[in-house]
């Protein structure tokens, strides 16, 4: 336990949903490191390539044509907020993942806009992980990630890329974007891995 | 992009410190400098911020995100705090936490949304509100390095009681040399002041930051949606948008 603060007193009840030093929010804050991109959808593009080089693409329309789940999860930002039970629509990785021929152990995943993230293979599947395009019921505004994104809710939002546009498997792990200023590898909200050595 | 070794990113562990306040500055009615002493602060650079830490007699803990205001002058570290109504920490640290009382704080956090010294590269400084804090620390950072970096600041308020640093930001655009500042008001201005009331919008980014050709980098803080619509804006005006880093500190956004 911290050192007590004099006259300090909390203020909002925590949710036994809400992992440690999270706070509830109705509204749906952003958070990025730049501008919000701006992809045309005939120019969207998805694509996982292996550790081998082999790459499997979809566009726009053939996302859509795949069957979509309507996922109903938590989620926790690094940055303190969390909301619960946010709906959405999208893809199931272990759908996109079918075809896919690999031995890795991680991902890396890209972003327009040149957004990087990291996660361990086994974290994007199990039904654990969406590419997801619509959000409450509506498509995915731009300034959440839409057109489309990543939604893997049992790790904090950074790890849930917006503007996703491919998936790099690969045998080693690297850090993506934030991983390589200080921010935790893996980044656990049960845990509080908000930053490296958490 | 300078590859100087940056404090916080090295140490394996940020540590929680105990922090003491020494001393306080109201800036305005709704905003609070606050002077702390910090045993062992390892430094940092502008554009960093600290995670505070409060904990209440029944054990109950919660953190949020301040940015330093100032380079640090050893052991001593600056805060603005901007009051929030209903908040949670954010009254506490404005109104109730007096000199000699401990906080917890960890950093400094953050290797994205800062300025090096060493650079010389023009930058736009965009801030709305209490955006302007880490903004304020660069420019700060600039003086004190005895920089000649071209920087222009855009600085976006309500009425003029809500401006942060008033005395110090007037001094700076006299005797910084190489330091432009706009200030914009959104909702009521000083008598006569050249541009009438109103939100930040395109003619002022255009006229009051660089023009794209002068590739500079732009730093934008403030409320989200500020941040959005600035941070837009400068994409349309032709800005490269890996030249622009954004930090949104609202709680609310789109
Ligand atoms: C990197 C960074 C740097 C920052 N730097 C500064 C700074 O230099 N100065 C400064 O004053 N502030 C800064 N902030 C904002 C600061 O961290 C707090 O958000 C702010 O002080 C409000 O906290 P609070 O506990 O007082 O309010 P909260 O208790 O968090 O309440 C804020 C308001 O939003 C509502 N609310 C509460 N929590 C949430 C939520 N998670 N989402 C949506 N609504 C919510 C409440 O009802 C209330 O109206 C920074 C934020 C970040 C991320």
């Amino acid at each position: 336990m911290g050192i007590v603060s004099p006259g300090f007193r909390r203020k909002r009840r925590d949710d036994v949903r809400l992992p440690p030093g999270q706070y509830l929010t109705e509204d749906f804050p952003v958070l990025s490191a730049g501008p919000t991109p701006y992809v045309p959808l005939d120019r969207w593009e998805f694509t996982i390539t292996s550790e081998t080089g082999q790459s499997y693409q979809w566009s726009w329309d053939e996302l859509q044509e795949l069957p979509a789940e309507e996922p109903t999860v938590d989620i926790h930002c690094v940055t303190k907020w969390s909301k619960l039970e946010t709906t959405w629509r999208g893809v199931s990785l272990d759908l996109l993942m079918e075809e896919v021929e690999t031995t890795a152990d991680f991902a890396l995943v890209h972003c327009y806009g040149g957004y990087t993230t990291n996660l361990p293979l086994e974290d994007l599947l199990d039904g654990k992980a969406w590419v997801a395009y619509e959000f409450e019921g509506d498509e995915l505004a731009p300034q959440h990630g839409g057109p489309a994104r990543l939604l893997v809710p049992h790790l904090y939002f950074w790890k849930s890329a917006k503007w996703v546009r491919g998936i790099q498997l690969q045998e080693f792990d690297e850090p993506g974007f934030w991983e390589s200023v200080g921010y935790h590898n893996y980044g656990d909200p049960w845990r509080e891995q908000r930053y490296q050595g958490d | 992009m300078a590859r100087t070794a940056l404090p916080g990113r090295l140490s394996p562990r940020l540590e929680w410190r105990v922090a003491t306040l020494a001393d306080f500055v109201d800036e305005t009615a709704t905003a609070r400098t606050l002077l702390l002493d910090v045993p062992g602060w390892p430094g940092h650079l502008p554009g960093q911020h600290v995670d505070v830490r409060l904990t209440d007699e029944d054990g109950y803990s919660t953190q949020r995100s301040y940015s330093l205001a100032a380079p640090a002058d050893g052991e001593r570290v600056e805060l603005t705090i901007q009051r929030v109504e209903d908040g949670e920490v954010s009254p506490y640290l404005a109104d109730t936490l007096a000199v000699g009382d401990p906080i917890e704080l960890r950093g400094p956090v953050g290797g994205w949304f800062l300025w090096h010294p060493s650079r010389t590269a023009p930058v736009l400084l965009v801030g709305g509100g209490s955006g302007i804090v880490p903004l304020m620390a660069m420019v700060r950072a600039r003086r004190q390095a005895r920089s000649r970096a071209p920087f222009r600041l855009i600085y976006s308020v309500r009425t003029p009681m809500d401006l942060i640093y008033a005395s110090e930001l007037r001094r700076s655009a006299r005797d910084d040399g190489g330091l432009d500042i706009t200030t914009v008001y959104t909702r009521s201005a000083p008598e006569a002041w050249p541009r009438p009331p109103g939100r930040l919008g395109l003619d002022d980014i255009e006229r009051f930051g660089w023009p794209p050709q002068f590739e500079p980098t732009c730093f934008v803080c403030g409320p989200t949606g500020f941040v959005e619509h600035v941070a837009t804006t400068l994409v349309h005006l032709g800005h490269d948008p890996r030249r622009i880093r954004t930090e949104r500190f609202g709680p609310t956004g789109g």
